[in-house]
């Protein structure tokens, strides 16, 4: 009969001659099964003299022992071998495109006035919106325009053929607002607005932002000093140099054109700025007395200050885009540059 | 308002340079535009004449000259301009003379030593022929260096004045007013009566006192029309962007460039009787000194005699009263015209004049008589002739009332306390009377301010004058108060972040658009028509969006895009109160961008209706619609509580080919507002025992939509149901012709308890039951 020791000599040559689990089991079968070689051996104890079987039955035992830890220790090689046979074959290369949908994008036009709505809104501004097609009334009369004013000569005004027109300017909305709500207010208007003109630098539908601050201590340093902070985080430029100058607006007063130092040249002069440095960016004042009593706000009560400002102006400053038409074409070739 | 730097500096002299007192006009608020010098730099150019002219001995075109430039002998230069000629006086750039672009040197010409260059004016950089010398006028100061005689060493100034100040809309105006801003003194033309030296007057008559209060007449008697305009004079107003024409009209434009005061000459002898300044009556008629004949309307001034209208009241003359060369006797008029009366009038007939420009905004109506004193002296000194006396009829002038000026209410809408002593110094220096009464400035405007009238009026001067800039920018205090959020509202800017992330692209078209394409796309539909498009394809307020999204589409196609997604959201136009807010969009090509491991496919019906469930966040009600534009076999309504919020569908195939588009485009529009609500979440549990699913396969009438169906097993009414959907359709092989067959997943879970397999067998009972019963539809088997 063979010792355990020869048994256990065969078997592990066998246990690392098996390349596979299946090949594997089977030689764990041959010597562990049913009738493996040292089952047959522990079987064997029984005809064995009791006087032998205790030091026999240990030297098997530690023979098992023996053959189950190497069978552990080539089942978890030929597992991990396995597993890293499938791991490669899963092998992806990873710098092919990604599938699926795109991604669309914002128009920038849109995308400035979100920026213009967001800074305005962290200080309290709300939103308003009014009509596009809009009445003489709230477009001139309410804004203290009267009839043949020559102001009006400077809305180059598209009519409906009802007599209605398309608003000119976002300022109607300050007049809608305020014969619905009382002071104190802080609201900017956003929407297109419209101009009988069509050239290089006009569109016949553009967009503004109108603001409107109305309360009982509000001033035209404050007007400064809410419009200087716009701009200069519009921008992200602290340094940002700003300037009023008097102006006429009928429907303010005083009234000012705002300045910007030019963003293209840093002020050193360019064609943008048409070499002088300065870039006019807003029109704006204290709202006219005028204004209030279509409303019926007291003015000795209340003053107000109201801007308004063109946002493809803003757009293309901001984004560097040099021909105002470019915004309207529509062209994908433009418009993913934003994205 | 273009002027010339020198005149003005001739009545008030900063010690600014050009650029300086550009940038204090700005800052006054009279917005310097342009500045441009009155020539190109150029340096030693000398008025010469020419004494002697001969043919080079060695060159057919050019000739030898010989050319007195002021210096003890004349100086020979080679010439090849063909109007060069013994006697022409001409300019002259001599050795050294930068001209623009070349610099003039001794230099030997075929053969013959030239001493310089005779120039034509576009040689030196100025208007005018380049074809022959520059000739000069026989005055011409021979050895006078050029820029000099001519004073060309001036800019030309263009400002952008603002309505309101029309005080400003001549020299005179322009001068008070630097003189103000920079505490100069002011040196206005002194202005003396000129004596009649004949008796002949007309009578005036005011029939509209109201339009015409005031109206001064003088005839002057033989005149030289023909007299020539002084250079000086042709040069201001060249500079000022008026073509010299005429010396007595010449005149009139001088004094409303220096004064501001618009005037006007008649030929005397056109006029026959009265004057009289009275509205036109309806259907006469008048030819304008442009040629122009205009319908008068009852609101029109005219100046009239008793054959009819002479000129349309301080817009324009007429044409037979004009005055001409051969003109001898005139008859000068200076007026105030109430700004109420013209406004409006010149733009109604397409006009707008220097004269109408100044009347509608107001003239100085206390130096009406001023203005006329000064071109009758101008007109006797330049064209000759014996004035008469000076015939004045008045009537209500304007007022300048008393206006207070509180200091308090100053400093509370300035935001910063101003001195009130430089306050009424500065609204002295700008023409007002001014009186201290305790805490308020009494101020009394003058004449030519027809911009002051309330008291905010005056807060802006004083603030103007202080300096916009000096005022300082603070950040207002306001309450820290929250700004309310309304979690069940949607943003526009949420909606447009939903369409990017569905892979489409923002756009933003014109609210007008072609009629035609309306029609196009509905037959029904009757866009508004505007009243003054610029364009045909502009004319009309767009319905629907889908105009200018196809349109952007054709433009982006024809621009080797192939597949192409696009977004708007903007408002659709039917009147003043309707005028709803719609986001729509069109999808082309293919439904996924080109990409490995994908089968390319085309973006159909059911890939757009995805996108709306996903951007509605929610499985949604359609129904199969009509709509004139879509695909009647693929069009759909979006449905919401029974309200329809909107459609979808395929181009229709007939628009597809008009519109000339290689494939049909997905389309889809919907009421923005209905997206811009949403309902506020709330808990509702969740059940803690297992759910079933159960897939059940029906086969019924293919034509039957599967919402029948689905609406059929939802309305069965069986417990414990959690979701019935369609997970697949199928026809052909297995399935009858006509027939199709749906697989409908049904997932049933209770809140309190294990569901028992007979009470699921019992539910699969009812909802097949229903489905026979409502749809004809049986277990597929």
């Amino acid at each position: 009969m063979r010792t355990p020791n020869d048994i256990v000599a065969d078997a592990l040559a066998a246990i690392h001659a098996a390349s596979d689990l299946p090949a594997l089991e089977q030689v764990k079968a041959g010597y562990l099964g049913k009738s493996g070689q040292l089952t047959e051996l522990l079987k064997s104890l029984g005809s064995m003299p009791a006087e032998d079987r205790k030091t026999a039955g240990a030297r098997i035992n530690e023979a098992k022992q023996a053959v189950e830890a190497a069978l552990k220790d080539r089942r978890e090689a030929l597992q991990q071998a396995e597993l890293d046979r499938q791991l490669a074959a899963e092998t992806l290369d990873v710098t092919l495109p990604g599938r699926g949908l795109s991604r669309g994008g914002l128009h920038p036009v849109s995308k400035t006035l979100s920026r213009i709505q967001a800074l305005f809104h962290s200080i309290g501004f709300e939103v308003a919106t009014g009509p596009e097609i809009e009445t003489d009334f709230y477009n001139f009369t309410a804004l203290n325009i009267p009839e043949d004013h020559p102001a009006r000569a400077m809305h180059d005004t598209f009519y409906l053929q009802t007599g209605e027109l398309l608003r000119t300017h976002t300022s109607p909305v300050q007049v809608r607002y305020m014969q619905k709500h009382r002071p104190p207010l802080r609201i900017i208007a956003p929407g297109r607005v419209y101009r009988c003109d069509s050239d290089v630098t006009h569109t016949p539908m553009f967009h503004q932002v109108e603001g409107l601050w109305v309360d009982e201590s509000v001033s035209f340093a404050d007007l400064k000093g809410v419009l200087a902070d716009f701009m200069r985080n519009f921008f992200e430029r602290d340094d940002l140099p700003v300037r009023f100058r008097p102006s006429f607006f009928p429907f303010t007063e005083p009234s000012a054109e705002m300045d910007i130092g030019c963003v293209m040249c840093g002020g050193a002069g360019c064609r943008v700025c048409s070499h002088t440095g300065w870039l006019e960016v807003l029109g704006c004042g204290m709202v006219h007395p005028n204004v209030f009593s279509h409303v019926n706000i007291d003015t000795e009560r209340y003053i107000g200050f109201a801007f308004g400002l063109g946002v493809e102006r803003l757009a293309m400053l901001r984004y560097g885009v040099d021909d105002l038409r470019l915004f309207f074409e529509n062209d994908l070739r433009f418009l993913k540059q934003f994205n | 308002m273009q002027f010339s730097e020198a005149w003005l500096r001739t009545l008030v002299n900063p010690p600014l340079d050009t650029a300086a007192l550009a940038h204090t006009l700005t800052m006054a608020g009279l917005e310097v535009e342009a500045l441009e010098p009155a020539a190109p730099a150029f340096s030693h150019v000398v008025v010469a004449e020419i004494l002697s002219v001969e043919k080079h001995p060695d060159a057919d075109r050019l000739r030898v000259c010989q050319v007195d430039v002021g210096e003890s002998s004349p100086i020979t230069i080679v010439c090849g301009a063909p109007n060069a000629a013994a006697g022409l006086k001409v300019p002259c750039a001599r050795p050294g003379a930068k001209l623009p672009g070349i610099e003039i040197k001794i230099a030997k010409v075929r053969g013959i030593e030239s001493f310089g260059m005779l120039c034509s004016s576009r040689e030196l950089g100025l208007p005018g022929d380049a074809a022959g010398l520059m000739v000069l006028s026989d005055d011409a100061p021979v050895g006078e260096d050029f820029r000099a005689w001519l004073n060309l060493d001036d800019t030309l100034v263009t400002l952008k004045l603002t309505p309101n100040r029309a005080d400003c809309l001549s020299i005179a105006g322009l001068a008070r007013e630097v003189g103000a801003v920079t505490a100069t003194e002011v040196r206005l033309p002194q202005i003396e009566a000129v004596t009649p030296t004949i008796q002949d007057a007309v009578s005036v008559r005011l029939e509209a006192a109201d339009a015409c209060p005031r109206y001064l007449a003088r005839i002057v008697r033989g005149i030289d029309a023909q007299a020539v305009t002084p250079r000086w004079m042709a040069e201001r107003l060249e500079r000022s962007g008026i073509r010299p024409l005429l010396a007595p009209v010449d005149i009139t434009n001088y004094v409303l460039l220096e004064l501001g005061q618009p005037m006007h000459a008649f030929a005397l002898s056109r006029v026959q009787g009265d004057i009289r300044i009275r509205m036109a009556r309806a259907g006469e008629k008048l030819e304008l000194l442009n040629g122009q004949t205009v319908e008068l309307a009852p609101d029109m001034l005219v100046i009239a005699d008793v054959n009819g209208p002479l000129a349309l009241a301080g817009i324009m003359g007429g044409q037979s009263s004009s005055v001409e060369k051969f003109t001898v006797d005139v008859l000068l008029e200076a007026a105030f015209f109430a700004p109420s009366a013209i406004a409006g009038r010149a733009r109604r007939l397409g006009l707008s004049t220097d004269s109408s420009h100044r009347f509608e905004r107001g003239v100085d109506f206390a130096a009406v008589r001023r203005a006329m004193e000064r071109a009758t002296r101008l007109l006797i000194d330049i064209c000759g002739g014996q004035p008469g006396p000076i015939v004045e009829a008045v009537a209500d002038l304007p007022r300048r009332d008393p206006i207070v000026l509180r200091l308090p209410r100053l400093a509370r809408v300035a935001g910063v306390v101003l001195d009130a002593e430089a306050v009424a110094n500065g609204l002295r220096a700008l023409g007002a009377a001014v009186e201290r009464r305790d805490d308020s400035l009494v101020v009394t405007p003058p004449s030519f301010r027809f911009d002051l009238a309330i008291e905010e009026d005056l807060i802006e001067e004083a603030v103007r004058l202080h300096g916009y800039d000096a005022i300082p920018a603070q950040p207002p205090a306001a309450p820290s108060r929250m700004l309310p959020q309304d979690e069940t509202r949607v943003h526009d800017d949420a909606l447009r972040a939903s369409m990017v992330g569905l892979d489409y692209q923002e756009v933003i078209t014109y609210s007008f658009i072609d009629p035609a394409w309306e029609t196009a796309l509905d037959p029904a539909a009757s866009p508004l028509p505007l009243a003054n498009p610029l364009a045909s394809q502009l004319s009309a307020m767009r319905t629907t969006l889908w105009g200018g999204l196809l349109d952007t589409l054709r433009h982006n196609l024809n621009r080797q895009q192939d597949r192409v997604r696009l977004f708007e959201l903007g408002r659709t136009y039917a009147s003043l109160e309707v005028q709803p807010m719609k986001l729509a969009g069109v999808a082309y090509g293919s439904v996924l961008p080109e990409q490995w491991g994908a089968t390319a496919r085309r973006v159909d019906f059911y890939d757009l209706k995805g996108d709306m469930e996903r951007l509605f966040g929610q499985a949604l009600v359609v129904r199969a619609a009509a709509h004139p534009a879509l695909h009647p076999g693929q069009c759909a309504e979006i449905l919401i509580d029974d309200r329809v919020l909107g459609r979808l569908g395929a181009l229709h195939p007939r628009l597809v080919q008009s519109f000339d588009l290689p494939a049909a485009p997905m389309l889809f529009e919907l009421d923005a507002e209905a997206l811009q609500w949403r309902r506020l979440p709330r808990h509702a549990g969740q059940s803690r025992f297992p759910q079933v699913r159960r897939d059940l396969a029906f086969v019924l009438d293919a034509r039957r939509p599967a919402g029948d169906l689905l609406a059929a097993l939802r309305g069965a009414a069986v417990p414990a149901i959690r979701e019935i959907s369609v997970f697949d359709e199928y026809r052909g092989k297995g399935v009858a012709e006509n027939q199709k067959s749906l697989a409908i997943r049904v997932v049933m879970q209770d809140t309190q308890r294990t569901l028992t397999d007979q009470e699921v067998e019992d539910a699969v009972h009812k909802l097949v039951e229903a489905a026979k019963r409502h749809c004809q539809a049986s277990l597929r088997v």
